[in-house]
Order: structure tokens, then C-alpha cells, then sequence
């Protein structure tokens, strides 16, 4: 049971918020002690797991080049696009922007985020979508479509980016398993998690007809009550 | 041969986090500025002598580099991207001929990992090298970019960016001081042997479960996959790679119901100014319980 203060350690530092750097080395360190490893051979599984798994921090050799098109406006060119949906309801804006940016994140393109688009660009949208359709837009109403914008963001970005080949997570797999004894390999992984990424567009898709579906309920009703 | 092309190219990584060590090393504002440049130094020194020295001498440096971080000594030095007028200006001149360069890495990357023998990673390197020559050619950037925004962005990212290395490497020390079983011995009492739709929901489950405790999928997958994926999931024959990717998006649809993943939930709230700071994860629940279920179906009549 002891062998377990590893995990306890894990789960502890991260949900105090500690230095996540610290609190995983601090929970493989205590571990391998109460496992009986000595100082050396912790050091040793430690550094070489730390070399054999370098592949996962290749993405560095893309941050020039992606660094290098937004100071020449990647960001706006996105956002300009983004821009030029026409959809006639807040929930097609929320489902249009989710599809994008799952293909963005399919392609490693780190193209979306909360301060960059939800709030500027995609919020904005519903929101006049919905203005546009039902006139009057009550608080509780706005303060669901920001909700669901703020998902379309996450839904996009979690379900999409392991398509990519050599995506964090997709990498992740190969070299966890490759711990624990099991070869699997990059192409296969990201083949792998194109059906949950196809799954994903269509709850979000289902999910934001039945808010539209919903807001036209709500807002006939409150209209027609005005109208008595 | 493909080794060697890894090698070289965990050079020009190393060569990414030497070029931040010295944007942080001229930059005087910052105050923790001698740690930080110790820590992207030893990074680009594991990445470019880790195969050359004994791995307990790296395993030392990575000790290092967490005894800086959890003493707060890594922090971001001030690198600028360009003004807003700057931006707006070369973005409708360059227009979207500016996103060949960024779909030009995965497009590369997958095509050298499908139909050569070279693989995905290999095919990463070529295909940011390709881009970054499409990318300079098109801008007429000055040659000093290519350091700078790198630096730039691996600054963002900052320290956590090794985090997937080293939980992997918190892995190895698990599986070496026998944790996944102590793990799957405590499970095996509660779950039936042998029992492959039971083991594919403890899978799943518990990847979403620990996912929201810790708000990070990844390091969930690693205990969880000693713990639970192995003994009652992959040893009962199940395909790896499926049950693999499926794990860990099972572990995002986890991440969508915790205030944990602050990132992902809280701080989007804060920033659309909603009334309730749940109100993201509230839009969420019913989507990721539903693919948390279609996680569960996928990965028993796919997987196996």
C-alpha cells in the first residue's frame, strides 16, 4: 500500500496548484524509494526515461516558424475568417467555430484559445445572431451562450488535437506504453482518435440545435407574454 | 539513419532552448533571470548530450531543473511579437497564403510518416524545416526571427513544456517500483477477472475520475494505465493503439467537468464575465458524460 504515496503525492500537489514540475519529481522520487530503488537507480530510470521520451518535446522545432507568422498576422488572418461566417443562429456560430478549430487542432495549428477567440470573435457572433432572430436577449440567455461558446473552444481543441501525429498526447501514449512494455506506434494512435474526433462534432453539433431549439422556445414565450 | 536524423534534430531543439536561455540572460528586468537561463541550458543539455552521458547524470539535471521551478526561479522574460498595426498591415497584405507555412508541418509530418519508413517524428522535423524556409521566403523576415519568436513562444509555453517527457518518465519509476500492481491488486478485488467490459469501464471511468481530482489528463494516464488499462484492459487483448487514444480522450471528457483544469474552465468564465464560474463547465457535463459513454462502447466493440 505504501508503494501508493506516489499517486497520493500526484493527486495532492496538483490539486494544492503546487509547481508541477516539482510535484512529479518529488512523487517518482518517494516512490522509488518506498520500492526499495536506491538514490542511483532513481537517478538512472529517471534520466533515462527522461532521454528515450525527448521525442515528445520535438514540437520545440516548430516554435520558430509558428512564432515567426503570427508577427506577420497568422492570428488575424484566422480571426478575418472566422469573421466572414455568415450563420443565421448562435448555435451554428458556436458549432461552425468548434469544426474549425478541431481541423485547426488536427493540423497541430494552435489557431483558437478563450482570450483570442471565444471572447473577441466567436461570443460577439452568437450573440448578435440571437439579437438579430429574437430582438430582446435576457440575461440568463447571454449568460448560457457564453457558456457554450466558452465549450465549443474546449471541445474543438481536446477532441481534435490527437489527430495530429505528433501531438502532446498522441505521444504521450506511445511513450507510456512503451514504458509498461506495450509498442504502439505515432500513425497508429492518431488514425485511432479520428472517430472520437468525428463523434465530438456531432454531440456538439446535436447539443447546439437542441440550445437553438431551446432559445426560440424561451424567447416566444417571453415575447408573447409582453405582447398580453 | 532515422536515429541519427532524431538526433540531429533534438540538436536544433536544444539549439530553441539555448536561444531562450540568452533572451532571458539579456533581459535585466528579469529578476530570476539567473535561474531561468540555468534551466533552458540544462534542458538544451538534455536533449543534446542525453544519449552521450550516463543517464543518472541527466536524471541529476532533471532534479535540477524541478528544484528551479518549484523554487519559482523560471519565469518569462519580456519578448514582443510585433504591433498590432504591424500585424493587421502584412495579414491582409499576405492574406491566407499566410496559413501554407503552418499546414505545410502536418502535412509533411504526415506523409513522411505514412509512406516512408522515416516516421511521424522524423516527418515533424522535415516539415517545420520546410516551413520555416516557405515562412521566411514569404515574409522577407529578418534571419534573427527564427531565434526570437521561437524563444517567444517557448516562453509561453514556459517549464510545463517538458511535463509530458517527464511524466512518462514518472511512469518508468512507477512500473519499476511496482505501483500498477498494487494498483491492480487493490481493483482486482472489486472487479471481476476476466471481464472485458467491466475492466473497458474501470478504464474509462477512471481515467475521467482522476482526470478531475488532478485536472490533468496526462498525468492520470499514467497512473491509471499502470493501474487499471494494463492488468484489466490490454492483458485481456485488447488493441493497443485504440485503447490507448481512447484513454486519454477519455480523460478529456474528465478534464470538461473539474474546476481543476482551471485553464480549460474557470479562467474562460472570468474572461466572458459570466455570473456563475461554473457556467463552462455547467454546458459541459452533458456532452462529456455522453462521450464518456461512447468511449465506453467505442472501446469494447472496437478494441476488441
Amino acid at each position: 500500500m505504501i508503494r501508493l504515496i506516489g499517486v497520493l503525492i500526484v493527486i495532492a500537489g496538483f490539486a494544492l496548484r503546487l509547481d508541477t514540475i516539482g510535484v512529479v519529481l518529488v512523487a517518482g522520487i518517494v516512490t522509488g524509494l518506498v520500492g526499495g530503488l536506491s538514490v542511483g537507480e532513481i537517478l538512472t530510470t529517471l534520466g533515462t526515461a527522461f532521454t528515450t521520451n525527448r521525442y515528445m518535446t520535438l514540437f520545440l522545432i516548430t516554435l520558430p516558424v509558428i512564432g515567426i507568422l503570427e508577427r506577420y498576422g497568422l492570428r488575424e488572418v484566422a480571426a478575418r475568417a472566422i469573421r466572414s461566417i455568415k450563420a443565421a443562429t448562435a448555435g451554428r456560430v458556436m458549432t461552425i467555430y468548434m469544426i474549425v478549430r478541431e481541423l485547426a487542432a488536427a493540423f497541430s495549428l494552435r489557431l483558437g484559445g478563450h482570450v483570442q477567440f471565444i471572447r473577441p470573435l466567436v461570443y460577439p457572433m452568437a450573440l448578435g445572431a440571437a439579437e438579430v432572430n429574437f430582438e430582446e436577449v435576457d440575461e440568463e440567455t447571454k449568460e448560457l451562450i457564453k457558456g457554450h461558446s466558452a465549450a465549443a473552444e474546449n471541445y474543438g481543441n481536446f477532441f481534435g488535437q490527437n489527430v495530429f501525429i505528433a501531438a502532446g498526447g498522441v505521444l504521450l501514449i506511445v511513450g507510456t506504453l512503451a514504458e509498461l512494455g506495450v509498442e504502439v506506434t505515432a500513425e497508429q494512435v492518431s488514425l485511432a482518435s479520428i472517430p472520437i474526433a468525428v463523434i465530438a462534432f456531432v454531440a456538439t453539433l446535436i447539443q447546439n440545435m437542441l440550445f437553438d431549439r431551446k432559445l426560440a422556445k424561451r424567447l416566444a414565450a417571453k415575447q408573447a407574454q409582453a405582447e398580453n | 539513419m532515422v536515429n541519427t536524423i532524431l538526433e540531429i534534430m533534438y540538436v536544433l531543439c536544444g539549439l530553441v532552448c539555448l536561444a531562450t536561455a540568452y533572451y532571458s540572460y539579456v533581459d535585466t528586468e528579469l529578476k530570476t533571470r539567473y535561474g531561468t537561463v540555468a534551466f533552458w541550458v540544462l534542458l538544451a543539455f538534455t536533449f543534446v548530450a542525453g544519449p552521450h552521458v550516463p543517464p543518472a547524470i541527466i536524471g541529476a539535471v532533471v532534479v535540477l531543473m524541478g528544484v528551479l521551478t518549484a523554487t519559482k526561479q523560471v519565469n518569462i522574460a519580456s519578448l514582443m511579437n510585433s504591433t498590432d498595426a504591424f500585424r493587421e498591415e502584412h495579414s491582409l497584405k499576405l492574406g491566407n497564403q499566410l496559413f501554407i507555412p503552418a499546414l505545410t508541418i502536418a502535412v509533411v509530418a504526415f506523409i513522411v510518416g505514412q509512406f516512408t519508413d522515416l516516421g511521424g517524428l522524423v516527418g515533424l522535423g522535415f516539415g517545420a524545416i520546410i516551413a520555416t524556409i516557405i515562412a521566411m521566403v514569404m515574409t522577407k523576415a529578418s534571419v534573427k526571427y527564427i531565434p526570437y519568436d521561437g524563444s517567444r513562444l517557448l516562453q509561453q509555453v514556459g517549464a510545463v513544456a517538458i511535463l509530458p517527457q517527464l511524466l512518462a518518465a514518472l511512469g518508468a519509476l512507477f512500473a519499476a517500483a511496482g505501483v500498477g500492481q498494487v494498483i491492480a491488486e487493490g481493483i482486482s478485488g472489486i472487479l471481476p477477472q476476466g471481464n472485458i467490459l467491466a475492466g473497458v469501464i474501470a478504464y474509462c471511468v477512471g481515467m475521467a475520475l482522476f482526470t478531475m481530482i488532478m485536472g490533468n489528463a496526462f498525468a492520470a494516464f499514467a497512473v491509471i494505465t499502470a493501474g487499471i488499462g494494463i492488468p484489466f484492459v490490454y492483458s485481456q487483448g485488447a488493441n493497443p493503439w485504440i485503447a490507448g487514444a481512447l484513454a486519454l480522450t477519455a480523460g478529456y471528457c474528465g478534464t470538461l467537468m473539474t474546476p481543476m483544469a482551471a485553464n480549460f474552465n474557470i479562467v474562460p468564465a472570468a474572461i466572458l464575465e459570466t455570473k456563475n464560474r461554473n457556467r463552462v463547465i455547467i454546458s459541459q457535463v452533458p456532452v462529456a458524460i455522453a462521450m464518456l459513454i461512447v468511449h465506453i462502447i467505442l472501446m469494447y466493440f472496437w478494441a476488441f
